[in-house]
C-alpha cells in the first residue's frame, strides 16, 4: 500500500516535471475547449451525426422551397400514391392526397423547433434553480434539492399528458409544458457542479476582491458550467423530439393542418398495409434525427467531460 | 439498514401526496366535464348528475372526501363506462399489463446484460462498435416508431406472428413485449458495457488472474455483481419507461391493459378513472425506486446510509 503510494508520488512528479518543461517549450495553452474541440473532431461517430443534422437541418429548411406541392392543398388527381418521379411526388401522398414530402419538411421544422425551444426553457429554469441551490448551499439547497427529488419521483409522462389536455393543444404550451418538466436533470447537474465550484481558490479571490454574489454567479460559476450544460443540451434535445412526437402520436400534440414527426408517425401507421410509405419517411427522419443527436451527445460528452481525462 | 428503509419508505409519502394533489386538480380545472356530450343535457339532469357523484361540492371539500375515500381503497365509480368502477377496470387490464411490462422488462435485463457484457469482452473489437452502433439505433428508434414497422414486417410482410389483440397466448405477445423493450435493451447494453469495462480494469480482477483464476470464474464470482450495479440503478427508469411506454404500445396493438385507459380516460374527463391510473401507477413507481435503493443498499456494501 504505501508503496504504491510511494510509486504514484514518484510518477507523478515526473509528470510535474514533464508538465513545466512542456509550458516553458509551448507559448500558447490549449483551453479546456480548444482541446474538447479536437478530441471533438477526431471522433467518427460523433462528425457523422454533425453531418445529418446539418444534411436534414437544411433540407427541412430549404426543401419545402423547391417542392412545388403545399402541405394543406391535397393533389386532387393522387390519392395516397407510392413515390413517383413521374407525379412529382417524390415521397408519394397520404390519404388526403397531400404531399409527403412536404409534409416531412413541415413536421421536421415543427419537430426541430420544439425540441430547441422546450430544451432552452429547461436549460433557463434548470441553470438557475441549480446554481442558486448549489451557490447558497445549507438548508435552502437541502430543500430545493429535496423538492427536486419529490418531483422526480413522479411518472412525469403523465402530467405532460394532463397538461396537454387541460390547457388545450396549443403549440407554445408544448414547449412550456416539456421544458417544465424536463429541467430537473439539469437542475441536479448544475447544483453538483456549482458545488465543487464554489470552494475553489479563484472564486475565493474574487471574493476577497470584493466582487459581488450576483457577479460571482454570472461571472464565474456560470461560465465554468459551460462545458456540462453543452452535453446536456445536446442530449436533451433529441429527448425532447422524442416526447413531442409521443404527445403528437397519441393525437395531444402538434394539431392539423400543421404536423410533427410523430404526427406523421401516428398517421402512417393508420395506413400501414396500403401505403407503408407514409410510416417509412416520417420514421426515417426521425430516427436518423434523434440517432445524430445521440452520436453528437455522446461525442460531446466524452470530449468534454473532465472525469474521462 | 433498517433506520434507512424506515426513512426512505416515509419520504416516499410526501411525494405520492404531491403527485394526488397536482393530479386532482389538474384535471378538474381542464375544461369541459365528464358529462358533456354532442347535444348537450339539460341543466337539471346535468345538476342532478352531478349531485349524484357529489360533483357539486366545492373542489376543496372534493380533494379531502378523495383523499379518504383513496385511503380506504375506493377509487370511485367510473364516470365514462357507467357500470364499473374503477377499482374493477384497473384489475381487469392489470394483470394483462403487468404480463407485457414483465416480459418486456425481464428480455431488456437479460438479453441487454449479455450484449453489454459480450462488447465489453471484445472492447474496442469491430463487433464491440457494430453492437454499439447497433445499440445506439435500438435508443434512437421510438417504441411507437417500432411497433408498426414490426407489425409491416413480421405481420404484414412475412405474416409469421398476428399484428394485434390479446389473448394470453405467446404468439400476441411476441411483437408488443419487443417493441416495448428494444430501446431498453439497449440502454442496459450501454450501460453494462460501460461499467463492465470499468469493472474489468480494476486492481481485483487484475489479482483474481494473477493467481491462476480461470476466465470465466473471474468473469461470474468477481466482475459480473459490481458490473451489475449501475444497470440495477437503471430499473427504476426501466419501469417508469415501461409503464408510459404501454400506453402507446397497448393502443398500437389493440391490448387492453391500464395504460391504453389513460389517454381516454383524460379525453373522456373521466376524473376517477384518470386519477386511478396515475395513482397506481405512481405508488407503482415509488415502490420499485424504493425497492432498488435498497437492492443497492444490500449489493453495494460500500454504501452505508446509517446516518
Amino acid at each position: 500500500m504505501t508503496a504504491r503510494a510511494a510509486e504514484t508520488e514518484a510518477t507523478e512528479r515526473q509528470l510535474d516535471i514533464f508538465e513545466q518543461a512542456m509550458d516553458k517549450r509551448t507559448v500558447k495553452g490549449r483551453s479546456l475547449y480548444v482541446d474538447a474541440w479536437h478530441r471533438l473532431k477526431r471522433n467518427k461517430a460523433a462528425v457523422a451525426g454533425v453531418a445529418i443534422l446539418l444534411f436534414i437541418i437544411i433540407l427541412v429548411t430549404f426543401g419545402p422551397m423547391l417542392n412545388p406541392w403545399d402541405h394543406e392543398i391535397p393533389d386532387w388527381d393522387n390519392y395516397s400514391t407510392p413515390p413517383s418521379l413521374e407525379t412529382g411526388h417524390v415521397m408519394g401522398t397520404d390519404a388526403l392526397g397531400r404531399d409527403l414530402f412536404e409534409r416531412v419538411m413541415v413536421g421536421g421544422r415543427i419537430s426541430l423547433l420544439v425540441g430547441i425551444i422546450a430544451t432552452l426553457v429547461s436549460l433557463f429554469i434548470g441553470v438557475a434553480y441549480g446554481a442558486v441551490a448549489g451557490y447558497l448551499g445549507g438548508r435552502v439547497d437541502n430543500w430545493m434539492m429535496r423538492a427536486v427529488d419529490a418531483i422526480y419521483a413522479l411518472p412525469f409522462m403523465f402530467f405532460v399528458i394532463l397538461l396537454m389536455v387541460v390547457f388545450g393543444r396549443n403549440i407554445f404550451l408544448i414547449f412550456v409544458a416539456i421544458g417544465a418538466v424536463n429541467w430537473l436533470d439539469m437542475a441536479r447537474i448544475v447544483r453538483g457542479q456549482t458545488l465543487s465550484l464554489k470552494n475553489k481558490d479563484f472564486i475565493e479571490a474574487a471574493r476577497v476582491s470584493g466582487a459581488t454574489e450576483w457577479h460571482i454567479i454570472s461571472r464565474h460559476i456560470i461560465p465554468n458550467l459551460l462545458g456540462v450544460v453543452v452535453v446536456y443540451v445536446s442530449l436533451t434535445i433529441p429527448q425532447v423530439i422524442l416526447v413531442e412526437s409521443f404527445l403528437s402520436f397519441l393525437g395531444l400534440g402538434v394539431q392539423e393542418p400543421l404536423t410533427s414527426w410523430g404526427a406523421l408517425v401516428n398517421e402512417g401507421a393508420q395506413e400501414l398495409e396500403t401505403a407503408p410509405w407514409s410510416l417509412l419517411f416520417p420514421a426515417t427522419f426521425l430516427a436518423a434525427t434523434l440517432f445524430a443527436f445521440n452520436f453528437l451527445g455522446d461525442g460531446l460528452r466524452d470530449a468534454l467531460d473532465p472525469r474521462d481525462r | 439498514m433498517l433506520n434507512y428503509s424506515l426513512k426512505r419508505l416515509a419520504s416516499a409519502i410526501p411525494t405520492l401526496l404531491i403527485l394526488i394533489t397536482v393530479a386532482f386538480f389538474l384535471i378538474r380545472i381542464a375544461p369541459g366535464g365528464p358529462f358533456d356530450s354532442e347535444k348537450g343535457l339539460p341543466a337539471e339532469i346535468e345538476a342532478n348528475l352531478e349531485a349524484k357523484y357529489q360533483l357539486d361540492d366545492p373542489l376543496v371539500i372534493q380533494y379531502f372526501r378523495y383523499l379518504g375515500d383513496i385511503a380506504r381503497f375506493d377509487f370511485g365509480p367510473s364516470f365514462h363506462y357507467r357500470d364499473w368502477t374503477v377499482n374493477q377496470l384497473i384489475a381487469q387490464g392489470a394483470p394483462v399489463s403487468f404480463t407485457l411490462g414483465g416480459i418486456a422488462l425481464i428480455l431488456a435485463f437479460v438479453v441487454g446484460t449479455l450484449i453489454g457484457v459480450w462488447a465489453a469482452l471484445k472492447q474496442n473489437s469491430l463487433s464491440d462498435y457494430l453492437t454499439m452502433s447497433v445499440a445506439m439505433i435500438g435508443i434512437s428508434i421510438p417504441n411507437f416508431v417500432a411497433a408498426p414497422l414490426l407489425i409491416l414486417l413480421f405481420a404484414i410482410a412475412l405474416g409469421w406472428l398476428p399484428a394485434g389483440g390479446w389473448d394470453g397466448s405467446i404468439q400476441r405477445m411476441v411483437l408488443p413485449a419487443i417493441a416495448l423493450s428494444l430501446p431498453m435493451i439497449a440502454y442496459v447494453a450501454r450501460i453494462t458495457r460501460g461499467s463492465m469495462i470499468e469493472v474489468l480494469h480494476s486492481s481485483f480482477i487484475r489479482t483474481a488472474r494473477a493467481k491462476g483464476m480461470p476466465e470465466h470464474e473471474v468473469l461470474l464470482r468477481h466482475a459480473l455483481k459490481p458490473a451489475l450495479l449501475p444497470v440495477i440503478s437503471y430499473l427504476g427508469p426501466a419501469a417508469a419507461a415501461i409503464l408510459t411506454g404501454s400506453v402507446v404500445i397497448e393502443r398500437i396493438f389493440t391490448i387492453p391493459g391500464i395504460g391504453s385507459h389513460f389517454v381516454q380516460g383524460a379525453l373522456n374527463r373521466d376524473y376517477t378513472l384518470v386519477m386511478g391510473v396515475v395513482i397506481f401507477y405512481g405508488v407503482l413507481i415509488i415502490a420499485l425506486n424504493y425497492l432498488v435503493d435498497l437492492l443497492y443498499a444490500w449489493l453495494d456494501p460500500r454504501i452505508r446510509y446509517d446516518r
